[in-house]
This record gives structure tokens, sequence and C-alpha cells, in this order.
């Protein structure tokens, strides 16, 4: 049997799907229209089968449920016998997930078990139409330039996929889709090596950039730690979250949770402002599918005002404390004509 | 018990060359150091070490000759000993065909098959590829179970319990031995290296392990043996219509900017 369709493996999160599953559906469909197959997805976990509608509305033509008490947290040798045994049986020509801590551990074990190519981190996905081949485009050398790779002969085509690297597909309640519940009949073959004692949620953990709307983030323009406040003070008057590029993580004004690009976080807010960012393709590309950039650099020729829908050519130690300043100004007039305080 | 470390040689700066023609990454003797999250993970392996008395720790890399010298400060800082795997014929690896002489080495050098309690550590990702694929891949071909970014590790008889580090807090998992375990920068501090490390080091040759060696063809690794690709290598375009103010004393500038995102509601 010929390996055909596309085939997106469901991010499951504290046993619920994550919503990074229907960014994974939208760049599904593209592919699959493309090549004129159908567009499958596989949800692993226990009780999840409420999920499998909502991906045919988010774009699936079929939904795999696979449901046991095993699939309820991740655990990469389980999930590899299950997803190993769907690949076998469906046999689609191209696999996709998220480039996620699970994501990026399972696809390399399934990738060994099927002796098949897999590319990390996907931040582009394509099809060659003239030779029908998954076109994988992501950041390499430091991220420096980008490369595309192909997986020329050998099937499943395999890649795991930036989260916030593309838009879900808004709900279309009209489509309509096929749900096929599986039990796995291998059962629990790696259940005996591995076995999760505890999960302990971090709830210290302060906005996830990824999942902000308003992204303020520094670069080494800043020049230090206390120059890297006036970004936090930005973020703070605009209850935004706090970003910085690798240089700023390394040097440790900021933790690693912070960092966005490459070797960071790929997000995908409404506003992204970089301050001090010269915009080396490593940070780019973790930025670029915001919807609007705005760049503060004293450097008129850097990279990031390329990118950029807004850019200011200045100091910024002028630039931010002034927009900060109106900020707080437009808030107090704004209250003032509110009849608040 | 035995503890393998997968470490990578990675050029010490991000200024790497590339090769037009097949995309892969041109390697130079100069600059290049070990993979940052490796030295963490043969710190973990020293650690061990120290709180048992049964520890063989063994670095295992993969590059061209010179990095032999990652294995040779492997053992400075205290490992027992090192292997190089080197061969013309593993050029243009990606990360499966480099995952298989890595699996296929590590049986090798425990004389046919993994010792019921071995550990294999590496870094989660390397600072060059960043794929993060070959610690688990070689998992995946030795049928052994695996912890990915790893932030502790605690062995046990016939098991290892680790806290991985997941999107929103972390697990604490057991895997039965022998595993491999994928460490993240939280897991350590590297240490120094020992007067008895440099001594031993003196000592102690690199065995350099070719295809041959390790019973390898040229469709297992190398260029033919990646079913990978790279296609094509560019620099992005990431055009958008830019308004530009240059700021001066008027503060126009910044009143353009609250005026554009007012406009757009975005304040």
């Amino acid at each position: 049997m010929e390996y055909e369709g596309v085939l997106v493996i469901g991010e499951q999160r504290d046993n619920q799907v994550h919503p990074v599953t229907y960014e994974l559906l939208a760049r599904g469909r593209v592919l699959a229209d493309k090549l004129g197959v159908k567009l499958s997805c596989v949800i692993l976990g226990d009780g999840l089968e409420e999920y499998a509608q909502e991906s045919i509305y988010r774009g699936a033509d079929i939904v795999y449920v696979l449901d046991d008490p095993a699939f309820g947290r991740f655990l990469p040798g389980v999930y590899c016998d299950a997803i190993v045994e769907l690949i076998e049986d469906v046999r689609p020509e191209a696999v996709i997930t998220a480039a996620t801590t699970s994501g990026r551990t399972l696809m390399p074990l399934v990738a060994a078990r099927l002796m098949t190519g897999l590319t990390a981190d996907c931040t582009g996905l394509d099809i060659d139409e003239k030779e029908r081949l998954l076109l994988q485009a992501r950041p390499a050398i430091g991220g420096n330039v980008m490369a595309t790779i192909k997986t020329p002969t050998v099937r499943p085509q395999m890649a795991t996929v930036r989260p916030k690297s593309a838009r879900p597909l808004s709900p279309d309640p009209t489509r309509t889709g096929e749900v096929v519940l599986r039990a796995c009949r291998r059962e629990g073959a790696s259940a005996a090596f591995e076995r999760i004692l505890e999960y302990v949620p971090d709830t210290t953990q302060e906005v996830s950039v990824q999942d902000a709307e308003v992204i303020v983030a520094g670069g080494k323009g800043v020049k230090s730690k206390e120059g890297f406040k006036l970004v936090e003070d930005l973020a703070r008057e605009l209850g935004a979250a706090v970003g910085a590029t690798r240089d700023v993580v390394d040097l440790g004004w900021i933790g690693y949770p912070h960092q966005i690009g490459l070797s960071g976080k790929t997000v995908s807010p409404k506003l992204y402002i970089a301050i001090g960012i010269s915009g080396t393709i490593q940070h780019l590309a973790g930025m670029q599918t915001a919807e609007m950039i705005v760049a503060v650099n004293k450097d008129k020729d850097a990279q990031i005002f390329k990118v950029a829908d807004f850019g200011i050519v200045g100091d910024l130690f002028e630039v931010v404390p002034e927009i900060i300043a109106k900020l707080r100004r437009a808030k107090a007039q704004g209250a003032l004509m509110r009849g608040d305080e | 018990m035995h503890i393998f470390v997968l470490m990578k040689q990675v050029p010490g700066t991000s200024n790497v060359k590339m090769d037009e023609k097949t995309g892969t990454m041109i390697r130079t003797e100069h600059e290049n150091v070990m993979n940052p999250l490796d030295e963490n993970a043969l710190e973990e392996a020293l650690k061990i070490k120290g709180s048992r008395d049964d520890v063989t720790v063994v670095g295992v890399s993969m590059g061209p000759p010179p990095a032999k010298k990652v294995l040779e400060e492997a053992v400075v800082m205290g490992a027992d000993s090192g292997a190089l795997l080197s061969d013309r014929g593993f050029s243009g690896s990606d990360t499966l065909a480099t995952a298989r002489p890595l699996a296929r080495a590590i049986e090798v050098l425990r004389g046919g098959r993994l010792g019921a309690d071995d550990l294999i550590l590496c870094g989660e990702r390397a600072t060059d590829g960043e794929t993060g694929q070959v610690g688990p891949m070689v998992s995946g071909l030795l049928g052994i179970p695996v912890a990915t970014y790893v932030r502790s590790v605690c062995v046990g008889d016939g098991y290892v319990d680790v806290e991985r580090v997941v999107e929103a807090g972390f697990e604490r998992v057991r895997l039965s031995l022998p595993a491999v375990l994928t460490v993240v920068k939280d897991i350590n501090q590297p240490g120094f290296p020992t007067l008895a490390g440099k001594i031993a080091a003196r000592k102690v040759g690199i065995p350099v392990l070719t295809m041959e060696d390790l019973g390898l063809g040229a469709d297992d690794t190398g260029l033919r043996g990646s079913p990978t690709r790279v296609v094509r290598v560019f620099r992005p375009k990431f055009a958008r219509d830019t308004v530009l103010y240059a700021q001066d004393n008027s503060g126009t500038a910044t009143d353009r900017l609250l005026e554009f995102l007012n406009s757009r509601e975005l304040i």
C-alpha cells in the first residue's frame, strides 16, 4: 500500500487537547489540500473523545481517538508504541506534531523505530507539488540562515513544528469528518519500563510569553541588567509579557523562560515591541509572525526595522522613558475623563 | 555500572560556514568546544560516579579527528575513558545517521550489549544543530527508555528517578535501567579539571572507531544513510511596510507611535 495522507499528532497536556493541535491542523490542511489527500489527526489521552469534533471543525477529515488510561500523561515509550502502530496501519506520507517537550521526545523515537527522517523545529512547511514532497524549513546554523529539508525516499516524512508559528483556523461547524475510536493492540509493551511518579505544576511561572497578547522584548542594546529594567517597566505599563534575545539571557539579565527565538520560544502576539534588538535571524524566527511589530534601535540599518511595522531610530534610553511617560499621561487623562480617581 | 556520555564538538562561536552544495556544516579545527549541555551531562555522570563505587564513565563522540579534544577534556574532568567515532563515511550524517553509529558504539564498547544498569547521558540539544533528536533516537535504536529535559537524577536499584522539566511544571519519572537521559542546564554546575584527571589524561589514549569497527555499511550512516536532505539554504526575507521615525527633541516619534498603537486598538 502506498503512503498517502497527512497525519497530525495532537498535543495533549494535563489530559486536554492543547490548542497547538489546531495550529498543526491549519498547517496540515494546507499540505493535504496541495497534495489532494485527507488530513487526519490522532488524539491520545484518557477520555478525550469530546475533542474529536472540534478537530474536525478545525480542519481534520479523520480523527483517530486513542483512548486509554495509559495515555493520561505523556510517556515516550508508551506513546511511541501507539503511534508506530497507527502509522503502520494508516500509512500517512507526512506526519507532523508540535515541537514541545513531548513532541520533540516522541518523534525522534518514532523516527528511529520507522528508520525515517525527521526535521526538528520547523517554522515553515510546504509541498513541492512536482515531486509531492514535504518541504520542511527551519532556522539553521545558529539561526543565521534558514534551511529547507526534504525526506526524498523514505516514508513517512516527519517534522516537529514550532508552536505559535502558525495561526489555527477558526472552527467551522459545517465541516464534517470521520471519528475513529481505536483500541491499542500492543498493550503497554513499554509501560513496564517507564512510569510517571508525580506531576508538579509550576504555579510560580510568570505570564508565559507564548500566551501573551503583547510582548516587550529587550536585546543587547539595553547594555546592562539595569538597562533591561526599562524593558520591564514598559512591559508593566502595557500589561505585557517580557521577552529577551539569547544574548540577554546568556548574560543573565533575565531567565531562559523569557528567551524568544530559535533556541527559546516562538511567539505570535498581537503586538511585539523590540527594544535594542538588532534582529538576528535566530531572533526573527521566533517573532516574525507577530501581528504588529514595533522596534526601537539606534542603528537605522538594523535588521529588525525590516520586519517592523513601526520603527523609531534613536537612543532607547531616551525613547523608552518618553513612551512610558506618555502612556502614563494618557492613562491618567483617560481615568479623568471616565471620572475615575 | 557504565555511564556513557555522548558529547558533541561544536563551534565555539555561532559563526559557522556551510557547504553550499550539500547544505551541511563545514567544521574547522579551531575554536571548537564541547557542547555546553554535554558538559552538564558529563558532570552528572561524574556525580553519580562519586556516589557509588562501581561506576565507569565513558565519553563517546562522533566527529572528525580533532573532536578527540573533547574526549581528552572529559578524561581530564574525571571520565575513565573515551572513544571517538571517526570515519570519512560519517560525514553529512543527519540525526538518524548520527544516532546509529553512536548506539552501535555503545554496544561495541560494552562487548556486544548494554549492562543491566547502564546509563547514557547527553545534553538536551547541541548549540549548533539544536535538534535535540540524537539522544531520543539512540534510545529508540537501543530499545531502551528515555527521559528528556532532565534536571535531576537519582539512581536506584535497577531504575533511575528523574525530574523532567515540561512546559508548565515538572514531572518525576521512573525509568528502568538501562536508559537514556538528556539533560538541561539547570541540572548542575560543571566542575573543574582535577589533578588526577590531568595525570590520567596523559596515560589514557582515545581509541578511534571506524565504520568497519562498528560493523556499519555505507547505507547506515553518512549522507547515504541519512533519510533527510538539505535542499536549500537561504536568508529569509521578512519585509513589511515600515513606518520609520527618527527620535529628536520634539517628541514627534513617540507621539506618532502612540497614535499608531491607539488607532489599531493595541493600547
